[in-house]
């Protein structure tokens, strides 16, 4: 093994303790590779955008921007989807459920328009509120297979203004004095009864008959309820305004109207179709 | 750049050493060509036959074949961009268990580790890309313009129809060469066979036409013009590795204390009383050098340790009779006692100690891991994600419904009808979205394509007294055992709400 004092190689005659430190010059290839760097960045400077001016930028002789090209990119995206979009906007509803490939597009278009247009009352994952119907379940006041949604986002429920909106109104039992306090005390029980959250009382039987002269003719006479009419179900588990007591009390002695736009004036035909399939793959769909 | 007046306090103490040169004029130099002479001998024997070794995988590997059925691809080793898979014989890797990638580049890392602490830098001498190809282009260019006086008269030669010949025929070698190096390495990632004729009929993808066209300029200018200053310049490899070494490592090294001093007419210096070294200064370690560096300046970062010197040092010494190795693989260890009157100390004495075999014990560790999980791995794979936003769903009859995402991987090269199990939960049902809960039932059966991955969103109800937890298995009706189970937690609302 040689020593370390190398004869031939040159050094920078720095020396620090002894240790003097080597000159190795680097290749000229390496200097012209930095130089062509720099032509190139010129280059560039010139082809594409890139001196920042005040409100803008030198445009580049290429007339390349990103976002012309993210124009370019959208307008090619819109092209390929075109299809889809045309059926989803001209196809009823039940063709567009029969083919699986339109009825995902329908279902993931649905999941952004309903993020824009719904959540406001039914909640970000469509689970509702109390006078806000969760989406989720499988009870349905006004049905819920996919024409029946779909009529109910058209038109809307108690819509003022379009004829064709969905209509139920449920008499307000205390206020126009039509029972009493003690009555609607009976009927509620009755209710909570046939609803199987109360065990039978004489309250409830008392207001068994009251149910049967004022109730039934909307609500059935077991308390099933009437699509036809909107008229809720009495005996499922599922209480749009809540089933305690109070809350029923305060349903017989008032009535509760919620309403929901039509979004027929708001929203396209393929929003409206999409919309549908997507609250109907939501889990209670019929 | 120094001023030429900081130089003052140069040469303090060390009055022996000659006055030092002026300092050059400039901080790059023009790059000095290199025309290394062939030499024959036990190392560059084995670099031929290692060359020819890396040489053969590397253009034969796309082109064997390896069945596995319709539904995958029969090439043996293919990187599938498209589709997201790595096939390698009988293994295929899926994008989630890139694992097997990073174990690889582990055992590569403790590779490198192992090979270097027992024999140094032999991956740059032997194995890397850079020295093959390099190895070829010089090769060729020998056999084209003869050996190095040739070479150095051809240069010297004005141009005339013999030179230009000459040089278009190299080029020409050198960038057909180039070209199938590019060539070979898009095979790796389509069907050679199809690429290959898609690509000579000009219809392959632009994106390899553009491979082919990058790596032929870069095996070209790398391996026929730049050489060894890749090595030098470009490579972090040299200085990684240098860090790696230890003292008993081996590294190419010259024997000062037997060459030294050189003489260059032994036998009049020896009839003159003065004394000899064995090195009789015949360059010859420093005419064969591909980095053209002189190796009895010590060990130097350019010294890729191919080994040629030593060869080329060994035939001399056989000619005068002296015994080889002036030249050698040694370590700093063994020199330092060989220097001190020891005899050479044969060179496994070296590969076998506690820090090569500590390094092959990790190496080895890794890689039985691997092979281990390979075997036992699952190629049908249940993954479920359960919905946040409701967590529960109250239904008409009071039951609780959950949602849940699965996944089904099936990793296998053919279709496989696999049935998705409720476990617990007394009372339960499943049912996904594409039917609906008049089909709810305890189980669910999918048939999942070869070697794709099936979505479903599942619903699964349950009375509201049901237990918290439950799980969901996945099973393969194909009669295989393979299949995953996952345990989940059922979703209802607390008491009173
Ligand atoms: S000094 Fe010897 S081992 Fe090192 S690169 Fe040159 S020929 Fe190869
Ligand atoms: S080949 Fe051997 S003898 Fe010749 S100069 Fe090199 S070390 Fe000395």
């Amino acid at each position: 093994m040689a020593d370390t004092n190398l004869p031939s190689v040159e050094t920078t005659h720095h020396e620090w303790d002894g240790i003097e430190e080597l000159n190795t010059p680097l290749p000229r290839w390496w200097l012209w590779t930095f130089y062509a760097t720099i032509i190139f960045a010129l280059g560039y400077m010139v082809a594409y955008p890139a001196v920042p001016l005040l409100s803008t930028a030198t445009a580049g002789m290429l007339n390349w921007s990103s976002r012309g090209q993210f124009a370019q990119e959208q307008a090619a995206a819109k092209a390929a989807r075109a299809g889809t979009e045309q059926a989803l906007a001209s196809l009823p509803i039940e063709q567009i459920a029969a083919d699986p490939r339109l009825m995902g597009a329908a279902v993931e278009g649905g999941r952004a328009a309903f993020k824009v247009n719904c959540v406001q009352c039914h909640g970000a994952g469509a689970a509702g509120s109390p006078g806000y119907p969760n989406l989720n379940d499988n009870d349905w006041l006004w049905g819920g297979d996919l024409r029946a949604i779909h009529t109910t986002l058209e038109h809307g429920i108690r819509h003022p203004g379009d004829e064709a909106t969905r209509m139920s109104q449920m008499p307000a039992f205390g206020r126009d004095g039509i029972l009493n306090a003690g009555q609607i005390a009976d009927v509620v029980s009755h209710v909570r009864v046939i609803a199987g959250a109360e065990a039978p009382s004489r309250s409830a039987q008392r207001g068994a008959q009251l149910y049967a002269d004022s109730c039934a003719a909307c609500h059935g006479a077991e308390g099933k309820g009437d699509r036809a009419l909107g008229a809720p179900n009495l005996t499922d588990a599922i209480w749009l305004y809540g089933g305690d007591r109070a809350a029923l009390t305060q349903t017989v002695t008032n009535a509760r109207y919620g309403v929901m736009p039509g979004w027929n004036r708001k929203l396209d035909a393929a929003t409206l179709n999409m919309l549908a399939a997507y609250v109907h793959s939501l889990g209670g769909g019929e | 750049m120094t001023p030429a007046g900081a130089s003052v306090a140069a040469p303090k103490g060390k009055g022996q050493r000659p006055a030092p040169p002026p300092p050059p004029e400039s901080l790059y130099v023009r790059r000095a060509d290199i025309f290394p002479r062939a030499v024959d001998g036990f190392y560059r024997r084995l670099k031929w036959a290692i060359m020819a070794a890396t040489l053969a995988v590397y253009y034969v590997t796309p082109w064997l074949r390896w069945d596995r059925g319709p539904y995958a691809p029969d090439q043996a080793v293919l990187v599938d961009l498209a589709h997201r898979r790595f096939y390698f014989f009988a293994v295929e890797i899926w994008p989630h268990e890139f694992y097997y990638v990073a174990g690889l580049l582990v055992m590569a890392g403790i590779g490198l580790f192992l090979i270097t602490s027992a024999v140094g830098r032999a991956w740059c001498g032997y194995a890397c890309p850079q020295t093959v190809w390099t190895d070829l282009f010089l090769h060729v260019e020998r056999w084209i313009d003869g050996d190095r006086n040739a070479q150095l008269r051809l240069r010297a030669a004005p141009i005339g129809p013999a030179k230009v010949m000459k040089r278009l025929a190299k080029h020409g070698l050198w960038l057909l060469i180039a070209m199938a190096t590019g060539g070979a390495w898009i095979f790796y990632f389509a069907d050679a066979p199809t690429l290959a004729r898609d690509f000579l009929t000009g219809q392959a993808a632009m994106v390899a036409y553009a491979t082919v066209g990058v790596l032929t300029a870069t095996t070209y200018v790398f391996a026929g013009w730049m050489r060894e200053q890749v090595c030098i310049y470009m490579c972090p490899w040299p200085r990684i590795q240098a860090a790696m070494l230890d003292e008993r490592s081996l590294i190419v090294t010259y024997k000062d204390w037997r060459g030294e001093p050189r003489s260059h007419g032994a036998k009049r210096a020896e009839a003159a009383g003065a004394p000899t070294g064995d090195c009789i200064d015949c360059s010859a370690c420093v005419q064969v050098c591909p980095t053209g560096i002189d190796i009895r300046e010590g060990p130097q970062l350019a010294c890729i340790t191919c080994a040629l010197c030593i060869d080329a040092c060994d035939a001399v010494m056989a000619k005068i009779d002296r015994p080889r190795g002036l030249i050698d693989y040694a370590t700093f260890e063994d020199c330092r006692a060989e220097a001190a009157g020891a005899p050479p100390v044969p060179i496994r004495r070296t590969l076998l100690r506690s820090r090569t075999l500590l390094y092959f014990g990790l190496w080895a560790a890794v890689g039985m891991a691997m092979v281990l999980s390979l075997g036992a791995r699952t190629r049908l794979d249940l993954s479920v994600t359960p919905d946040r936003n409701p967590l529960w769903v109250r239904l008409a009859d009071g039951d609780i419904r959950n949602a849940v995402t699965v996944k089904v991987r099936n990793m296998e090269a053919r279709p496989r009808p696999v049935r998705i199990e409720l476990v617990g939960l007394p009372g339960g049902a499943l049912w996904d979205s594409l039917t609906n809960e008049r089909s709810a039932a305890r189980g669910l059966t999918i048939t999942v394509p070869a070697d794709q991955v099936e979505k479903r969103r599942i619903y699964i109800r349950a009375p509201r007294t049901a237990p918290d937890n439950y799980a969901l298995r996945l099973v393969a009706l194909d009669g295989e055992p393979a299949g995953d189970t996952d345990e989940l937690r059922f979703e209802k609302p607390e008491e009173g709400e």
